[in-house]
């Protein structure tokens, strides 16, 4: 059956019949890959132009409508030995690239001025000291407000448009006491070079705006990178279905593309893409995503199934819906919408910060004016040696202490398989005293395993294994696994929802249900010894195994759980999978405190009753059961395979089948945390000599621009120990 | 002191043709791949075949 591919979505028409389409390769890893793909497809007759963004593992192709089209260039990448994906941006990506240039803009700007500014502010500070006349001074002076202003005018804008925004919403954040000291600081200095003064302060306003300025790019550039890397997983994780059109043809389209009213054919072994009810077919699925349970689903005409369910034995045709009121994905929705209207708004660490300090330094700064009036000292003097003060306390060292330990944590997350939403998710991480494990996916391996093989003969499991190559049901894709002859055997037939056949040696070997095997006593007798798997029949001149495939826990689960346990973290399991099958996993984990059987309301108020406990809840969970639990959480973690909406809800992702990133994650962001604090404390003790100083009336500009430029340098420095340290703890390190 | 009055603008002027560099290079994307062009320079397409 041949299928046509619908790849309109992803193409951008350009002018005079061309097109434009951007793919996320996956395996360039070198010069040699980037230079087979871009002249390979160069050479085809239509393709105007293919550009590989190395950085991003991205390809962009133009083309000729008339000689070439968008399949027809996958299959050209496919032939030269590399898989593309092709990818719709995300408006938050476009939005966010184009905030990065202009921070990065705004910062080049800040830069240059900076060293203009600095330029004539150390011949004044040399002249003052020698034999510089006041004239010269003052041309100098006012040739840095020439520099200065400008500049400020337009670097100082992020800062600027914040600072008013949060007025308006008549809150303060850490640009308000930025704008306020920059806006003073250059006035005074225009004012001071107007009356001749020996003082004047452009190279610390100015400066100031420089290294926030690399605070802010440095925050964004973080964030941008994890969101690169996460819209690249998700165009090669983006599935496609077969879509039948009234006329009874095939067409492949992606997921993004379905409308409801579609009708899908689902064939065995694939995920079911969208939500529908069923119009033709039965078949059993797999709904542990969905749901967590581990057993099968028999479903037939009219039942309601979830996308992200796999469907297991026969080939189905499902009508695409809308979510209907009191399906489960609606309650799930209903939930997720009230956990994140619940949740409390958590305050972060540098809001925090700014919430103490914008009062205390205007009132510092008010009450040294009034102070110096009172010991007698003109107008004049008393406000300069304010705004000295203002100046010093700019929270330079303030707005660089958190960015800089966020970028260089998530930086240290990101290798090891962590991918942050949010740069705030390592102080709630950091936080967290209890976690709450999801079974099905999360503590287990998201895909069952074959499990013991005490008893099977191994060349008759390598026979089963490489038969099991050529059948898509989920329990020979986890049996095929272990095949270490990895072409399948020649001639194999599939029968869909029974099993697959094949002529090994001469002879005839089945593998499948029990029932195709004609062996139904050997299944029977292997479901008496072991109720939790699922078994596989193989049989093949005369030996016959019964193979058992589970889900099985990750493999360094329990390794990760104790040394969870032994940093003081208390562990829950709440599952939506049979008591049964919970109590298992747990007892292995050694975690006690487990519950099975729950529906995504029990698993939020389980998480609320925590909550209101005094406890912080990391919620870790993949199925979209678990994803209103996540939004309820104070933290939350996803595996990469994670249903979509779950994912939608996590703070990070995790990739591979290890659990210790969940570690990693926990003990990167308590370092991360400490390092924030101590980060913060430097400031503070940057303050406390700098302040009584400025009070002093002893602040000269040179002594601000070194105070402040050596506080900045030390955070940032500072900041980088975050990647250091002991990757796991002792008992995973390898 | 007035030989000011041409290096002043000369440093200035010296310091304005950076940013304009700068602003011109990732105007036209050279920072867009960042990675890409330290691979790039590997391969030595451009020399004649032995």
């Amino acid at each position: 059956m041949s299928e046509t591919i619908d790849l309109s979505m992803f193409v951008e028409p350009g002018d005079a019949g061309a097109s434009h389409m951007t793919l996320a390769v996956e395996g360039v890893a070198c010069a040699g890959c980037i230079r087979k793909i871009e002249n390979g497809l160069t050479k085809l007759p239509g393709v105007i132009d293919a550009q590989i963004n190395f950085t991003q593992r991205r390809l962009a192709v133009d083309w000729r409508n008339d000689e070439i089209d968008a399949a027809r260039i996958i299959e050209a990448i496919e032939g030269i030995g590399y898989r593309a994906h092709p990818f719709a941006p995300e408006r938050l990506e476009a939005d966010e690239g184009a905030q990065a240039k202009w921070l990065l803009i705004c910062l080049a700007v800040a830069g240059f001025a900076a060293m203009n500014v600095m330029l004539l502010s150390v011949s004044i500070w040399a002249g003052n000291v020698s034999d510089m006349t006041q004239e010269t001074r003052d041309l100098f002076h006012w040739l840095s407000a020439l520099i200065a202003l400008p500049a400020a005018a337009y670097a100082g804008q992020p800062f600027f448009r914040s600072a008013l925004r949060a007025l308006r919403a008549r809150q303060v954040n850490m640009d308000v006491p930025i704008s306020i000291g920059v806006t003073l600081a250059l006035g005074l200095s225009v004012y001071e070079t107007a009356i001749h003064a020996t003082h004047a302060y452009f190279d610390s306003a100015i400066m100031l705006l420089f290294f926030l300025l690399v605070g802010r790019y440095l925050d964004l550039a973080m964030r941008r990178k994890t969101r690169v890397f996460a819209g690249n997983l998700a165009s090669l994780k983006a599935e496609f279905a077969h879509r039948l059109d009234a006329n009874g043809e095939l067409t492949r389209v992606p997921v993004a593309a379905l409308h409801p009213g579609d009708r899908l054919l689902v064939r065995p072994g694939e995920r079911i893409p969208a939500d529908g009810t069923i119009i033709g077919g039965t078949s059993k699925i797999d709904e542990s995503l969905v749901t967590g349970e581990t057993l099968y689903r028999a479903v037939g005409a009219a039942t309601q199934i979830y996308a992200g369910s796999i469907n297991v034995s026969g080939a189905l045709t499902m009508r695409v819906t809308a979510a209907g009121a009191g399906t489960l994905v609606e309650e799930v929705e209903r939930l997720i919408e009230k956990a994140t209207h619940a949740r409390s708004q958590t305050v972060r660490l540098a809001d925090r910060a700014a919430r103490l300090y914008a009062p205390l330094v205007h009132a510092t700064a008010a009450l040294t004016a009034i102070g110096w009036l009172f010991a007698g000292a003109s107008v004049h003097d008393s406000i300069v040696i304010a705004i000295a003060v203002l100046i010093v306390t700019c929270p330079c060292a303030i707005a660089l202490a958190i960015p800089a330990v966020q970028v260089v944590a998530a930086g240290a997350l990101f290798r090891s398989g962590v991918i942050l939403n949010g740069g705030d998710a390592i102080e709630r991480l950091a936080e967290a005293d209890t976690i709450v494990f999801d079974k099905t996916g999360t503590l287990t391996l998201p895909e069952p395993r074959v499990d013991e093989t005490t008893g099977i003969a191994p060349d008759v499991l390598e026979q089963a294994a490489r038969l099991a190559l050529s059948s898509r049901h989920p329990l020979a894709t986890a049996l095929a696994r272990l095949a270490r002859e990895r072409s399948p055997y020649a001639g194999a037939i599939e029968e869909p929802g029974q099993g697959v056949r094949a002529l090994i040696d001469g002879k005839e070997a089945r593998l499948g249900s029990a029932e195709f095997c004609g062996v139904a006593q050997a299944a029977r007798l292997a479901g008496e010894r072991d109720t939790g798997a699922s078994f596989i029949t193989f049989a093949h001149d005369g030996n016959v195994a019964a193979i058992p495939i589970r889900q099985t826990l990750r493999p360094d689960a329990v390794a990760v759980a104790k040394a969870l346990k032994k940093r003081g973290l208390h562990l829950v399991v709440l599952s939506g999978d049979r008591p049964a099958a919970v109590a298992p996993a747990a007892s292995e984990l050694g975690i006690d405190d487990w519950r099975g059987g729950l529906t995504p309301t029990e698993k939020i108020a389980i998480i609320e009753q925590l909550k209101s406990q005094g406890r912080r809840v990391l919620m870790v969970g993949d199925g979209l059961n678990d994803a209103p639990a996540l939004a309820a959480a104070h933290v939350s973690l996803s595996p990469i395979t994670a249903a979509h909406v779950t994912q939608a809800h996590a703070d990070a992702l995790f990739l591979g089948d290890h659990l210790k990133p969940v570690l990693r994650a926990v003990v990167v962001s308590r370092r991360a945390r400490a390092l924030m604090k101590q980060n913060l404390a430097l400031a503070a003790i940057y303050n406390l000599f700098a302040v009584p100083l400025a009070i002093a009336g002893l602040v000269t500009p040179l002594i601000a621009a070194v105070a402040m430029s050596g506080s900045s340098l030390l955070v940032t420095l500072n900041a980088l120990r975050a990647r250091l340290g002991p990757e796991f703890g002792p008992e995973l390190e390898p | 002191m007035n030989v000011l009055i041409y290096l002043v603008p000369l440093a200035l002027l010296l310091g304005l043709t950076g940013l304009v560099a700068f602003l011109w290079s990732l105007k036209s994307g050279q920072y867009d791949d960042l990675d890409g062009a330290a691979v790039r320079i590997l391969p030595d397409d451009d020399m004649p075949s032995r």
